[in-house]
């Protein structure tokens, strides 16, 4: 980079030049840079301070580290920890894994219609997620539902679905499950079509490896990095989940599947307590922190931007 | 012997028969179940909440579909909402194809003190949780006036590190020859951008475009929160106010869901590919 002195000694035209470059980057970037400001990085910072203070009564005062050491105590929010953790140790990696399954079943060579499956698979994640957990509801009605018919059909009982706890967060995390994996299936394949040569898919096919070594031998290994990205960006999506629990559940029965956001917005917009609810926007924060962090180190880093 | 290779090849044969049949039915299951919620959601819009909830249900498309717009119209204003929807989405979208171009311009084709630690906070907010913003954007728009406007909706998601980075990528490939020629030939550095680098970023603006739309058509938790009346809401706002009704009327609620659906799938399935590179855009390089 030219020194303001080399730049002045420079001809008139090359300074003006140089002026020039060295501005407009700048006016380019200025609104994208107010808008964070005003709405990413203050908000961080302010939620931060306000984590630290309590509002009740409509008097704001300093009280430390009250509302986080009172989270750890607070039933309703290791109630909406637990559940939270639990949807992520859960679904994700099942999720993950489908996903590279079906992936690996719709890029064979063979399979005709590969279009439509592709868009009929995607298609979930295209809906807006209040209209499709209405219809879940719908689905999971405990006397008219038709998932409970579909078993009554295979001589299975019934499950009261929304109603009993386990098979309420079940039910989530099959709501989710639905809505989500074509997403990552359609990363998938598109890493596999990067990745993964024909050449590699022939060979195997000389050395008569079955489809299944081919899954553990040669994809897997290969996708390692898309992998990576899908369980990231699904495990900071699931930690954030709001409006499955919203609407399907509305968190119960009891709680049962409640989840941090939602907690959060029950504390900062239903009981207006905004300390708190900031405090339970950073522990959030820790957590997708670490996570994130835990999980590159496992996958052994990545060549992924 | 030629015998037992021709029973070997046979078993080959049967074993790749039973491979492909394997396949389709693993796959067309998979589309039903993707599917039939859909189905579901569409033939339910047009039958009696009796008919839906009935030891017999009706699988196929009935006659209430007036009745059921009608109760509808009576809870949430819905034409109003369809507008709010479809305002609050496209001003987004079109204010952020712009900014993000403008800021992925900058990115990738300046060389500016500060430009590293800027595109390190930019995609380091792709990991802090958009929870963490609400409190204080609330507390910021109620003190600004402007709680229960669209503004309030459109203008925090316009901090969105994503199409930044999407069009930084893209703008990466875009011949510095041909910036370089245009200054000398004295075109203003603004007018490069919109002249001769915006044109050729069609596809990317496309993908993003798109697939900024449908996150802003089904936004929730925000809009939820800054909007106050039946005559702002969008569409997942006023869907949610009937779902928390004492009985459900499921035929109004699936025509209402098939309302805010069917813009969105007819959009996706004409711009799919679109819609899908920019999916893409974050986790693959082109």
């Amino acid at each position: 980079m030219p020194t303001p002195g080399e730049a002045a000694s420079a001809n008139p035209a090359r300074r003006r030049r140089w002026r020039g470059d060295t501005l407009a980057p700048y006016g380019f970037l200025s609104p994208v840079v107010l808008t964070f400001l005003a709405f990413m990085l203050y908000p961080i910072a302010s939620s931060l301070v306000l984590s630290f203070q309590s509002n009740k009564g409509g008097i704001t005062r300093f009280v430390g580290l009250k509302n986080y050491l009172y989270l750890l105590k607070d039933p309703q929010f290791i109630s909406a920890l637990t559940n939270t953790l639990l949807y992520l140790v859960v679904q994700v990696p099942v999720m993950v894994l489908l996903a590279l399954v079906i992936a690996s079943v719709l890029n064979q060579k063979f399979v005709r219609f590969n279009g439509f499956f592709r868009i009929a698979l995607f298609m979930p994640a295209v809906t807006g997620l209040v209209a499709y957990s209405l219809v879940f509801k719908l689905l999971l009605n405990t006397d008219y539902g038709l998932v409970n018919r579909v078993l009554a059909l295979a001589g299975l009982q019934g499950v009261d679905w929304l109603n009993t706890p386990m098979a309420a967060r079940i039910s989530l995390m099959l709501a989710i499950t639905w809505r989500w994996t074509g997403y990552n299936m359609i990363i998938m394949l598109a890493g596999m079509k990067q990745r993964i040569p024909d050449e590699l898919h022939e060979a195997c096919e000389i050395d008569g490896a079955s489809g299944i070594q081919k899954f553990f031998s040669v994809t897997v290994p290969m996708m390692k990095p898309i992998i990576l990205f899908c369980t990231i960006t699904s495990t900071i999506g699931t930690l954030q989940l709001f409006d499955e629990s919203y609407i399907l559940t509305q968190g119960g029965p009891d709680n049962a599947t409640i989840t941090i956001a939602h907690y959060l917005y029950n504390t900062g917009f239903r009981y207006v307590n905004f300390g708190y609810a900031a405090a339970i926007s950073y522990v959030l924060v820790l957590i997708v922190g670490a996570l994130s962090v835990l999980q590159f180190k496992l996958g052994g880093g990545s060549d992924h931007a | 012997m030629p015998d037992a290779a021709t029973s070997s090849s046979r078993r080959k044969r049967r074993g790749k028969l039973a491979a492909k049949v394997l396949t389709y039915a693993f796959l067309g299951g998979l589309a039903l179940v993707s599917l039939f919620p859909f189905y579901l959601m569409f033939t339910s819009a047009t039958l009696e909440t009796g008919e839906i909830l009935s030891a017999s249900p009706r699988l196929f498309f009935g006659t209430n579909l007036a009745a059921n717009w009608a109760h509808l119209g009576e809870k949430i204003h819905t034409g109003r909402v369809l507008f709010n929807s479809l305002l609050i989405a496209s001003v987004y979208t079109a204010l952020t194809l712009f900014l993000d171009s403008l800021a992925g311009y900058a990115l990738a084709k300046f060389r500016f003190r500060g430009r590293g630690v800027l595109f390190a906070v930019i995609i380091l907010t792709l990991m802090i949780p958009n929870q963490v913003l609400l409190v204080p954007l609330f507390t910021m728009m109620n003190k600004l006036g402007w709680q229960n406007t669209y503004w309030a909706v459109i203008l925090p998601s316009l901090a969105n590190a994503f199409g930044i980075f999407l069009m930084r990528q893209n703008m990466l490939n875009f011949p510095d020859a041909i910036i370089e020629s245009a200054r000398i030939d004295g075109c203003g550095e603004f007018s490069i951008f919109l002249r001769i680098v915006l044109p050729s970023m069609k596809p990317a603006l496309g993908a993003l475009g798109i697939y900024n739309f449908i996150s802003q058509w089904g936004n929730f938790m925000w809009p939820l929160i800054i909007l106050g009346t039946k005559d702002m809401y969008t569409f997942p706002v006023a869907l949610a106010s009937l779902n928390g009704l004492q009985r459900t009327d499921y035929g109004m609620v699936m025509l209402g869901s098939t309302l805010a659906t069917i813009p969105i799938m007819l959009m996706f399935l004409v711009f799919q590919k679109q819609f899908v590179s920019g999916v893409m855009g974050g986790s693959v390089k082109g």
